[in-house]
């Protein structure tokens, strides 16, 4: 039986399908066993995964308080 | 159980699930403005789409079958809310929103106008580039963003939604979502690569990245 290889440009291709777990289950596992093996796809499946990280942080901001004061207000009325 | 129990038990839930709604609230509001903030990028906007949100929520309250899941259903609340809103705007605007600007087809790749594959394990540009960027630098990157791409981005890449929730959400086709995504990310990244050149992060960048199929800026 020959196992099928995935190629660094089939990688790259699903790469960020891969790290959105919108892939099948095989492909998620061809690509997981190709970043075992391959230092220049798993450098690159890490920044990727850094850079999503920094990009996610900064969906937080803090309230302004004239809004914290708003919510307050408006939870009291209900 | 008597008609007085009943009642007294049913406050007592009320009273409960009403602690809770304000708790979860007061724990995730600047989550909320800030995802609020990245979808509508105006500060006045972003406080009408939270307050609209903890007010929908409310009168759905009891449309909620678990309380263990507020904080998904505050955030779902969120984004219907401000969908709504951006309508609206679009339709006193009569702006073609889908309509994607000519420079969406660009593919750029930030890991390759920074990555040196030649030194191996010693060093990496790429990691110092993305530590250096500031939360700002990237918060104004995702604002430039034109409608159509920065929606998909905070949904996919900040709430961590599916590419078919997205597309449920926005009621657009699976497909156009999926090109979205990547092109938003395109964009993304090469507006993250301009601005951090301008601060001086991009010293040590791939000299053969330009020649690539990332394509120059």
């Amino acid at each position: 039986m020959t196992e099928s290889w995935i190629s660094c440009e089939e990688v790259v291709e699903s790469l960020f399908e891969y790290l959105d777990r919108e892939l099948d289950n095989h492909t998620s596992v061809e690509i997981e066993r190709h970043l075992e093996r391959c230092h220049d796809c798993f450098s690159r499946a890490e920044f990727e995964r850094r850079l999503r990280e920094r990009i996610a942080d900064s969906g937080q901001q803090q309230a302004p308080e004239q809004l914290r004061r708003r919510i307050r207000d408006m939870l009291e009325r209900f | 159980m008597t008609a007085s129990n009943r009642r007294r038990e049913t406050l007592a839930v009320s009273k409960q699930r009403r602690d809770q709604f304000e708790q979860e609230v007061t724990r995730l509001m600047d989550r909320l403005y800030g995802t609020a903030l990245r979808l509508a990028r105006n500060p006045d906007d972003a406080e009408d789409v939270v307050a609209e949100t903890v007010s929908n929520a409310w009168k759905k309250l009891d449309q909620l079958e678990n309380p263990a899941h507020m904080e998904g259903w505050l955030f779902r609340i969120l984004h219907h809310t401000f969908v709504s809103h951006w309508r609206r705007r679009q339709c006193r605007q009569a702006q073609e929103v889908d309509i994607e600007p000519e420079e969406s087809g660009v593919r750029f790749s930030l890991f390759e106008k920074l990555h040196q594959p030649f030194l191996l394990w010693w060093g990496a540009p790429e990691r110092e580039f993305v530590n250096a960027l500031l939360q700002e630098d990237i918060r104004r990157a995702i604002d430039n963003l034109p409608d159509c791409f920065r929606l998909v981005i905070v949904l996919v890449e900040i709430e961590g939604y599916s590419y078919e929730e997205v597309s449920r959400l926005l009621d657009l086709p699976l497909g156009t979502v999926r090109s979205r995504v990547s092109r938003a990310r395109g964009l993304l990244q090469k507006a993250l690569w301009n601005q951090g050149r301008e601060a001086g992060l991009a010293k040590c960048c791939n000299p053969a990245a330009g020649t690539s199929s990332g394509g120059d800026v």
